[in-house]
């Protein structure tokens, strides 16, 4: 199975990662050759076999509808990038 | 001291022959000492640990202490410290100070334990060797040429160099037992959702759990003991108290029924390691235990699986590091997509990017049916393989890893090398259950002695048994109690 | 050529539970930003949900209450996608299995005609925080108060043929949310909000148009402006020999127009996944029972019963039925004055006048069920007339005292005693003999000019049908 370079651009961009144009086609093969591996799933027949998500079979458990958080704006903002009046900054967002 | 196991400490600090002040700066010495050639650390909390070793000696003296009071551990790198830095051993973190504490880290405290630093492991727990660390791989302590395994490499260097008394790894795909075997020590990952997940960074959420890197099974319980059991922070942490794992380990191994898995005895596996396994398998014997062949026809399909549905959990998990809140955020960013792309670009190592894309792709429009819903099918089978050789034995044992440790830059050149060191133990996440690897021989190789572990796997929530089996071994033969030469 | 629209609506309801979601921060509206984003919220690495059982019970109640099949097993997924407000990059929401499934609303069309409307599904999901674009050199802010906070996302069948059904649909919708309290509702503050997907064909076209999507609709009356705009924008398209294109357009209340969102317009993949981090949400029979032994009357029911009950008009009882708070009200000024039909008229016409002058709910109105109840029973117990009534009403808005008080201190209380009433009628015939001889020479229209002339004279406050009877007799005499 072997991806094409726009292949890995097309996933690049939809993880938010910067892929440069001359690392393109090694990350391509790369990935290709995982894939290989991967395929060998399509080796046997499952088409009857429920797809599991999770290794139990448990049920969600609900949470009684109480506030518990207090607000730590000051010791949570500490560790951002960039806050101003208690708000995170970012490059202007366009809509 | 440093060189006792956590029983042995716990039992010198009752008796008074030394305090856990005086065993600490014993540690944080030796820490000194050899940290520069092992690598194992990537922060040591020095003021912390005095702090709490004096805490554990004022809590021994008002008799308010248990076993683990006083008892110098160290937290793998994934584990959020409050207060302290917890970097994931990414750029992505490495200034990241956690605001709160991990549920495991949470209980290790309160039990009195003495946080010695923050171990190294592969960047995000994603590989198999400690080598894509932005802090710099891990040397194993038996031969600094050879890497400790991974991801939990420094929880297990450390343990093995006699740098802390037990470490906490976690394991999604084998990162605590394979490390433990490459480092001849212990290592035991829980059923999933016996320990809960609060606090441990997310690689893949279905797969990932905590548990002890020890010097012996009876250490891992009594770790097992502090950290196992329901939490109210954690959905998948399932809600049925854990047992006291103290209690069954001097239970008898007559009548043990013991499974091996006829596909892991085939082509690929090292010779050493075969024959320390049948010697292993020898001694359950003279223990009254029986031993059979078991089918687990898929095993061969886990590391595909695997590499579906790890990547694709895990490239939702890693969506959050985005330099909005917290982490690294590129110098200088000219738009909000250039922020975004540079800063995970910047941030992230190439491994971690290499799952993220594989992630991605598997869950994209068009291969969604192919790949994840297929690798979860693939799941099921693998589970379903396990139910059935559990209805004729106990537990299953065999190698934890192919061969022995490997050399550093060895197997960097091709991921999917890499990929196929964790074909033994892969399958045991996908299937939730409980395994662990113990030391079980050393293979002499160009003067170094490397250690062989062996793979136990128990029932769904079964620890008791598996730590029952590994201590009964541990009483009869002397593997874990050997150390490198540091 | 004749043009159908087909329209169908998500409008997204914000659950009015006390902490979030997933985690234990708190919702309350309008807090110093980022005071109520907890490590969850904040999507601290190692952070995990739980999920809030308020919101189950909110949307089951919800279920129920439109008839729905309820997911006795749903799950929860993860939508993925990168946005500054979005703090996991990813949104967990239902996909394949939500909580609520097909259910229905009828809705009541203009000329008094019902129509069923289908509703697809209500799935449970997180908020996304809010970005500001103000104050910033350029740069955008986050605030992360709401993120996370418990969404129910009702999906419509597209079945609504004009603007004017997506009203009546929305207020329908929002009536039910208020009758169950399990949302303020409040569009002005985000708690409804609404988005429309809008296509129009060849009437009588079994396919259906291409469709855009408007977001951003938030009011009953921007709702109708946007859908008319948009449907007329299409129409203009395509008769201009141009195409739709699909796609997502915000709506401008201020200029009164759609405008393609561009930004958003890059093909979106979201590789929805279940979210490995929750289990499944496993309903039984004893749940949802509990959960239906919690159901108010609902505004159907509570509308036939006000026709059986009260004798009312189906129209009348279904204006007081289309809020809980205002059949509430009126329960209680009937009880208080015992004449269901007088209660409906002055709750129906004066009140609600009153308060759509004044631009008020009925929980804001400046009279209270107690008072008003008060003053029917004074026009019941011919205290006053209804005419008077009406002043005394007026002479309500502006102070405090009560209905009573007001009578007695404005001096309006009827006047009965058939001596003064006489008294009263002999002076208007005096007065007046012109008129007397023509209404004795057979013009009996004349009458209503004798009734005005007593009635101005005694200030209205001539019990009428004394009055009446008297001014006959006199004048026939």
């Amino acid at each position: 199975m072997a991806l094409e370079k726009s292949d890995v651009e097309k996933i690049a961009h939809l993880a938010r990662l910067h892929i440069d144009a001359t690392e393109a086609q090694e990350v391509a093969n790369r990935i290709s050759s995982i894939l290989d591996l991967i395929n060998q799933m399509q080796s046997v027949e499952t088409r009857n076999v429920a797809p599991l998500a999770h290794p139990f079979d448990a049920v969600q458990r609900l949470r009684p509808d109480v506030v518990t958080e207090k607000n730590e704006r000051e010791y949570l903002q500490k560790i951002a990038p960039s806050v101003q009046n208690g708000l995170y900054l970012v490059p202007k967002v366009i809509e | 001291m440093s060189r006792r196991t956590v029983a042995e400490l716990s039992r010198s600090l009752a008796r008074g022959e030394f305090s856990s002040t005086e065993l600490t700066r014993d540690y944080l010495s030796r820490i000194k000492q050899f940290n520069g050639v092992y690598n194992a650390y990537i922060t040591v909390t020095e003021e912390l640990a005095l702090a709490q070793a004096t805490a554990a000696d004022q809590r021994r003296a008002r008799g308010e202490h248990g076993p683990l009071t006083g008892i110098p551990i160290a937290h793998k790198d994934i584990f959020c410290v409050q207060d302290v830095r917890t970097t994931c051993a990414s750029k992505m973190l490495s200034n990241f100070i956690s605001p709160y504490n991990a549920t495991v880290v949470e209980r290790l405290n309160a039990a009195g334990t003495v946080t010695l630093g923050k171990t190294n492991m592969d960047e995000f727990a994603m590989g198999s060797s400690n080598e894509t660390s932005f802090f710099g791989p891990v040397r194993n302590p038996w031969d600094p040429e050879r890497v400790p395994g991974g991801s939990s490499g420094g929880s297990a260097a450390a343990v093995a160099a006699d740098l802390c008394a037990i470490a906490t790894g976690t394991d999604t795909g084998g990162s605590i037992r394979q490390p433990a075997a490459f480092c001849g020590i212990t290592g035991f990952k829980p059923s999933y959702g016996r320990i809960s997940r609060w606090g441990m960074i997310a690689f893949a959420s279905s797969l990932d759990q905590a548990g002890p890197i020890s010097k012996s099974a009876e250490d891992a319980a009594l770790m097992m003991n502090a950290i196992a059991g329901p939490d109210s922070k954690d959905s998948t942490c399932v809600e049925v108290a854990a047992p006291d794992y103290m209690a069954t380990l001097n239970d008898s191994l007559q009548g043990l029924r013991i499974g091996v898995p006829r596909q892991h005895l085939a082509e690929g596996l090292g010779a050493e390691v075969e024959s320390a396994l049948q010697a292993a398998l020898k001694v359950f014997e003279s223990l009254g235990a029986t031993i059979k062949e078991v089918d687990l026809p898929n095993s061969h399909l886990s590391v595909s699986a695997y590499y579906v549905i790890a990547p694709a959990e895990a490239s939702a998990n890693l969506s959050r590091f985005d330099g909005v809140r917290y982490g690294y955020r590129c110098a200088e960013p000219v738009n909000l997509e250039d922020m975004y792309k540079r800063s995970r670009s910047e941030g992230f190592g190439s491994e971690v990017k290499r799952r993220i894309m594989i992630g991605t792709y598997a869950l994209s429009a068009g291969f969604y049916d192919a790949y994840y819903i297929k690798a979860q099918q693939i799941r099921r089978l693998i589970k379903q393989d396990f139910d059935n050789a559990f209805k004729d034995v106990d537990v299953i044992i065999g190698p934890t890893t192919p061969h022995t440790a490997f050399k550093l830059g060895e197997k960097n050149s091709d991921p999917v090398t890499m990929y196929l060191e964790d074909i033994y133990t892969i399958a045991v996440n996908l299937a939730g259950l409980p395994g662990m690897s113990i030391p079980a021989g050393l293979h002499t190789h160009l003067n170094k002695r490397l250690p062989i572990g062996i793979q136990l796997v128990g029932k769904d929530f079964d620890e008791a048994r598996l730590l029952n089996v590994a201590h009964q071994y541990q009483q009869n033969t002397d593997w874990h109690l050997q150390r490198p030469e540091v | 050529m004749v043009w159908e629209t087909v329209i169908g609506l998500e409008v997204h309801v914000q659950l009015d539970t006390k902490s979030k979601l997933f985690s234990g921060s708190s919702t309350t509206f309008g807090a110093e930003p980022n005071t109520q984003a907890g490590i969850y919220d904040l999507a601290m690495p190692g952070t995990l949900p739980v999920f809030n059982e308020a919101v189950l019970r909110m949307a089951v109640k919800f279920g129920l209450a439109i008839d729905a099949e309820i997911g006795r097993r749903s799950v929860f997924d993860r939508k993925n996608y990168f946005y500054p407000d979005l703090p996991k990059g990813y949104q967990v929401t239902q996909l394949a299995f939500p909580t609520v499934g097909k259910g229905s609303l009828q809705i009541t069309l203009e000329d008094g005609s019902e129509k069923v409307i289908g509703i697809t599904r209500a799935h449970i999901e997180e908020d996304a925080g809010k970005s500001l674009h103000e104050d910033f050199q350029g740069l955008t802010g986050i605030d992360l108060n709401r993120a996370g906070t418990a969404l129910l996302e009702i999906v419509s069948e597209p079945e609504l043929r004009n603007a004017k059904e997506a009203v009546a649909y929305l207020k329908k919708l929002h009536a039910i949310i208020l009758y169950l309290g399990i949302s303020d509702g409040n569009m002005a503050q985000g708690s409804m909000r609404c988005d429309a997907n809008v296509s129009v064909r060849q009437l009588g076209a079994k396919e259906f148009g291409t469709r855009t999507e408007i977001k951003n609709i938030n009011s009953f009356r921007f709702v109708e402006r946007a859908i008319n705009h948009e449907v007329q924008r299409q129409i203009e398209i395509i008769e201009d020999g141009g195409r739709i294109i699909q796609e997502t357009r915000l709506y401008d209340a201020d200029k009164d127009e759609t405008r393609s969102m561009r930004s958003k317009e890059v093909a979106n993949d979201y590789r929805y996944f279940p979210e490995p981090d929750l289990l499944p949400v496993v309903i039984d029979e004893a749940y949802i029972e509990s959960v239906r032994a919690e159901l108010p009357e609902l505004p159907n029911a509570k509308r036939a019963r006000f026709v059986s009950q009260y004798g009312l008009s189906d129209y009348d009882a279904g204006v007081l039925a289309s809020s809980r708070e205002m059949a509430n009200f009126y329960e209680e000024v009937v009880k208080i004055c015992g004449d269901a039909k007088l209660s409906a008229n002055w709750v129906t016409v004066d009140l609600q006048g009153l308060l759509n002058k004044s631009d008020l709910d009925i929980s804001q109105s400046p009279v209270s069920a107690a008072r008003l109840g008060a003053l029917i029973g004074r026009i019941k117990d011919q205290t006053i007339s209804s005419k008077i009534a009406k002043t005394v009403f007026e002479a309500m808005l502006g102070n405090e005292q009560s209905v009573d008080e007001i009578i007695e201190s404005q001096g309006l209380k009827q006047v009965t005693d058939s001596g003064a009433i006489e008294k009263l009628v002999d002076e208007v015939i005096a007065a007046n003999p012109e008129q007397v001889a023509q209404y004795r020479a057979g013009k009996e229209k004349v009458f209503a000019f004798f009734i005005g002339q007593a009635m101005k004279v005694s200030k209205g406050k001539a019990n009428p049908d004394q009055l009446n009877a008297l001014l006959l007799q006199k004048l026939k005499g």
